[in-house]
């Protein structure tokens, strides 16, 4: 009896700090995400600015389900996960605003950005492509006789029409590997819906046609993300094979901050698609206990000062210098072609 | 003993399966069945574990290969046929060629390539795909020409850090023979004279260098000689061997069994135009397959692509510019 009760409170509580970890890196996701988009229409910006608004419940939970030594291949709207698998702040300012300090050196930027090394991977812009590298990844693990990690990727709903994706979930099917792959059906790709993307009731119908373990979530609901995520990544990496998780949503807004998504339509935004997880969040960690008002005030004014900070610190660091840029793209410098490099 | 250029590149699979642990081979029937050309015959006995069977999916291949490199893996792809690589051209060109230069880590991937026509092959199993992939930065393009090269330069290609576009001929599978595997090796990157020769320097690599063999006896019969350069790989180019041979010779033909458009041909003949243009008697050639796709029925593919009949007769013309 005594013992039960222990038990249901230490849930109780793990569950509340998890709530108030999650809600805290969606309030910094969705800053960071505000101020490089604040900066963009400041003409500040390398490149384009894509944001997770209002897929940061989704994404969160993703990175922490994940743990150290797993690999996470995000994508565009993925900051809210990125950070919590433990992405640094400086990683994201700094190729945004083109700093050779970036983990990229100016090669790369913006949401390209990763350290594979570090199991963070970086996408290539080709919707699809990043699925079979991460079954790679955890085919390698298991030749090398390490088991026990997963490996987790993210796509959208136009992203699953692509052959990539196809090839990539089969060939994680065939071999059992543990993947869990996150879509994002956020109602939109670009500008094309959901009806003109594909025509089965539910993107969920892919799963089973593969088979895969398929887990359906309102991509809005924080605490339901968590425990769907959570749930997805412990079968990975109990050896069920890969998961596949469907999370309905909406984008909250363009598909990069250049488009103003004028073609949203505004019963989407009405329906219950269109709630702001951070909205949600907030009350769901208020009602747990998980912090009061002026806790999550307190967070609030932290998260900018973070990022005001990392900004500070980036727009005082150098660029890429070309003459100093060396222009050799094999590692195996005596094969590099001399010709071609003039 | 008597080894194929097919068995050399078996036996160098064996010798990288057995040296380095990080090795393994992935792609369609390689198992049990041992490939479809049998390049990977019994290596998934002798390797259990590590000679994996793949589903049709060349994208998706490719895509498993650079994330096994990425984790410290060094991945042997065998495409099926050269031709079927374009399923995968995404991740070549784009995830693999990329990687090193984007992150600082490099990617340890070897791509066989069965390449080139052999007779009633037609339009999807005859391709010479080198020159799409030398296109890119990033991607290194191996095509031996004889066993040893095979051999010794499939042994490379599994120890550089880097991509490696590994074009073998499927003519040359069966057709070629050797006494025995060579001990040490020229490194890619390096060309070849194959047979030296002072009145025009013919350079061409992979299938091609034999029609060359045989075209260059044909002019020593009517008194000329012809220098066969073998390229090995074309990316890296060995421009100072090219430049070297045409300096002693003053004429250029470039030979590929690959269609002419931006090709490997016109490459040489660009950088022989650009830097050796005091070096030359008379206008560069070349020689290439038809710039049609390629026909099945033997009597057009044997017109279709460089013959060393026609090959001859280039080197003719060339000769009396
Ligand atoms: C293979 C491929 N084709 C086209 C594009 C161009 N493109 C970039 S994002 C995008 C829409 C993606 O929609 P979705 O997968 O639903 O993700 P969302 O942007 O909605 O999060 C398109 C068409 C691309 N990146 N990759």
């Amino acid at each position: 009896m005594v013992a039960t009760q222990t038990t249901r409170d230490t849930v109780g509580e793990s569950r509340a700090e998890s709530l108030a970890q999650a809600f805290r890196w969606m309030l910094l996701a969705r800053a960071l995400d505000e101020k490089m988009a604040n900066l963009y229409r400041g003409g500040r910006i390398h490149g384009g600015v894509f944001l997770g608004r209002g897929q940061e419940a989704l994404s969160v939970s993703i990175g922490m389900a994940l743990r150290p030594g797993d690999i996470f291949a995000p994508l565009i709207r993925d900051l809210a996960g990125r950070l919590a698998f433990g992405e640094p702040v400086l990683d994201a300012v700094r190729t945004h605003l083109g700093s050779v300090l970036g983990p990229m050196r100016g090669r790369d930027g913006n949401i390209h950005r990763g350290r594979p090394r570090a199991g963070l991977y970086v996408m290539i812009s080709h919707l699809g492509a990043m699925i079979s590298v991460v079954n790679g990844a955890l085919l390698a693990r298991r030749l090398q006789g390490r088991s026990g990690t997963v490996g987790a990727t993210c796509i959208g709903d136009g992203g699953t029409s692509t052959g990539a994706f196809h090839e990539a979930l089969n060939q994680a099917a065939v071999e059992r590997l543990p993947l869990v792959l996150v879509i994002a059906d956020n109602q939109y790709a670009y500008s094309t819906p959901t009806s003109r993307q594909y025509a089965c009731a539910s993107l969920l119908d892919r799963a089973k046609g593969y088979g895969v373990d398929g887990h359906g979530v309102d991509g809005t609901d924080l605490s339901a993300c968590l425990a769907t995520l959570n749930t997805a990544v412990r079968r990975a990496r109990e050896g069920h094979g890969p998961q596949m998780v469907v999370a309905s949503l909406l984008r909250l807004c363009g598909h990069g901050e250049h488009d103003d998504a004028f073609y949203v339509d505004p019963r989407l935004k009405e329906s219950p698609l269109g709630r702001d997880c951070l909205a949600v969040a907030e009350q769901q960690v208020l009602a747990a206990g998980a912090a009061s008002p002026a806790q999550i005030q307190q967070w609030r004014s932290q998260v900018q000062q973070e990022i005001e900070a990392a900004v500070a610190q980036v727009q005082q660091e150098p660029a890429p210098d070309p003459y100093a840029e060396r222009w050799e793209a094999i590692s195996t410098t005596r094969l590099l072609d001399q010709f071609a490099s003039t | 003993m008597s080894i194929t250029y097919l068995e050399a590149i078996r036996a160098a699979q064996a010798k990288a399966l057995a040296e380095d642990p990080r090795v393994f081979i992935y792609g369609q029937d390689v198992g049990a069945f041992g490939g479809a050309f049998k390049a990977t015959k019994n290596l998934q006995q002798e390797f259990p574990g590590r000679v994996l069977d793949a589903p049709i999916s060349e994208d998706a291949i490719l895509g498993a290969a650079v994330g096994a490199a990425i984790e410290g893996m060094r991945p042997i792809v065998e495409i099926q046929f050269a031709d079927f690589s374009t399923v995968a051209f995404n991740q070549i060109v784009n995830q693999a060629a990329t990687l090193f230069w984007r992150t600082g880590v490099p990617c340890p991937i070897v791509v066989r390539l069965p390449s080139g026509g052999t007779l009633g092959s037609g339009p999807f199993h005859s391709q010479s795909m080198e020159a799409l992939y030398a296109h890119y930065p990033g991607l290194i393009v191996m095509t031996p020409a004889t066993v040893e090269d095979a051999y010794s330069m499939l042994l490379e290609a599994v120890a550089i850090d880097d991509p490696v576009i590994f074009c073998e001929h499927k003519f040359l599978y069966y057709h070629l023979k050797a006494e025995a595997l060579p001990e040490t090796a020229l490194p890619a990157g390096r060309a070849r004279i194959t047979r030296p020769g002072r009145d025009l320097s013919l350079v061409t690599y992979s299938a091609m260098v034999h029609e060359a063999l045989a075209a260059a006896e044909e002019l020593a019969a009517e008194g000329a000689e012809l220098e066969i350069v073998d390229l090995r790989s074309v990316k890296p180019l060995d421009t100072d061997t090219i430049m070297a041979s045409v300096a002693r010779t003053g004429r250029l033909l470039a030979v590929g069994e690959a269609w002419p458009w931006g090709g490997v041909t016109a490459e040489i003949v660009a950088r022989v135009a650009a830097e050796g243009f005091n070096l030359l008697d008379a206008p560069p050639q070349r020689l290439n397959a038809k710039d049609t796709p390629i026909p099945f029925h033997p009597n057009l593919w044997a017109a279709h692509r460089p013959t060393a009949r026609s090959i001859a007769e280039a080197a003719r013309k060339l000769l009396r510019l």
